[in-house]
């Protein structure tokens, strides 16, 4: 299977987004979402907050929410360990919290410490009342957005859009010589 | 570190002496009891129960998000300090109409009045300082009320306030802890939606 454009998938989701009427892009920097907030950082209604732990972005979606705005939470798989008790809000106060997860520690990953967490990912969302949407194929990115936004913001549930390693591709390591 | 004489639950009337011209967000226990107090747990208030640490981030989204509203945070030590990459945040993205006032009374009050690390060595002004805020204040008695409401009309934003309170109980308020019909509730009377 070729491996999907970059450029090509990030601004189709970064468009079906906007669309939605995301306005505010909270992120913590990955290569699956670089070019993602490349794009929200370039439109001139977007704007994209920087964070320094990802459970800070499902309070500032909330926050966004409290005024009637719509955002977005960007980060790597890794980080949805970080969210759990923030993720209350979805549960308990019906915080229409969307998600966009770039996956490691999944389909031909080479680092072992991605693998835990990674494997983690969709039973703590799960378990968190987090509906989870995921992409396998180039062809599933558009319905499976879509999906997403409509749980969340039609919804009222919290969303996250899975992207697959087998989607992404898996980050290459070097090889360590043989001992 | 400066001695606390002030009993928290004097001081946010003399910061806001008008509530109403502010959205609030508070984060568990004291702090969200004594914002409670102030505004009558009104509908300009989002108080939280939980999620410890979530209130100064979740101001950072409204403040970004309605850049026509004033919006204030209400938090504390332990909440502060648990979530404290935000004040980073908050430095970067420089919302003008977000303060975040801090009742620091040095303790872990709601499970059982618990030392913590600013009654040692930690300064949360210092800290909000060095993470890049514009202003910050730290305050410590009766007297100085007039200059932390000053501080919060005048100060560039974002700014933060630490008010460092004796360890006496907050304001006895018994607030609607349901954060769905506290979102609800908040969210209509912003939009406007009866």
């Amino acid at each position: 299977m070729l491996k999907p454009d970059k450029n090509a998938w990030s601004t189709q989701l970064f468009n079906d987004l906007i669309d939605a009427g995301v306005r505010l892009f909270a992120y913590i920097p990955d290569a699956g979402n670089a070019k993602l907030i490349e794009l929200a950082e370039a439109h001139n209604e977007a704007r994209v907050v920087l964070l320094t732990s990802e459970e800070e972005g499902i309070a500032v979606c909330a926050g966004a929410d409290l005024v009637g705005k719509r955002a977005v939470m960007c980060m790597q798989s890794s980080g949805v360990g970080n969210c759990p008790n923030f993720l209350s809000l979805v549960k308990g106060g019906r915080f229409p919290i969307l998600l966009v997860v770039s996956m490691r520690g999944d389909y031909g990953e080479q680092n072992p410490w991605q693998y835990p967490m990674g494997q983690a990912v969709e039973p703590v969302l799960k378990a968190m009342g987090v509906l989870t949407f995921r992409v396998e194929t180039p062809d599933e990115l558009q319905p499976a957005t879509a999906a997403a936004v409509n749980a969340a913001f039609e919804g009222g549930f919290g969303a996250a859009l899975i992207l697959s390693q087998k989607f992404l591709g898996a980050k290459p390591f070097p090889k360590r010589k043989a001992p | 570190m400066t001695k606390a004489t002030l009993d928290r639950r004097q001081v946010l009337k003399a910061l806001f002496p008008r509530p109403g011209d502010y959205l609030f967000v508070s984060g568990l226990a004291g702090a969200s009891k004594d914002a409670a107090g102030l505004t009558d747990d009104g509908d300009n208030l989002f108080t939280m129960a939980g999620t410890m640490g979530a209130a100064v981030p979740m101001g950072l989204g409204i403040a970004l998000s309605a850049p026509d509203a004033k919006v204030a945070v209400i938090t504390g030590d332990g909440e502060l300090l648990m979530m404290v990459g935000a004040l980073a945040t908050v430095a970067t993205m420089a919302p003008a109409n977000l303060s975040i006032v801090c009742l620091d009374n040095a303790r872990h009050g709601e499970t059982g009045n618990q030392p913590g690390h600013t009654g040692v060595r930690t300064d949360l002004a210092k800290m909000g300082e060095g993470a890049g805020l514009p202003s910050t204040l730290m305050i410590a008695g009766a007297d100085e009320l007039a200059k932390g409401a000053k501080f919060l009309r005048e100060a560039k934003g974002p700014r933060l306030l630490v008010a460092r309170v004796t360890d006496g109980p907050a304001t006895a308020y018994v607030r609607n802890m349901d954060p769905s019909a506290c979102r609800l509730r908040f969210r209509n009377a912003y939009l406007g939606i009866r």
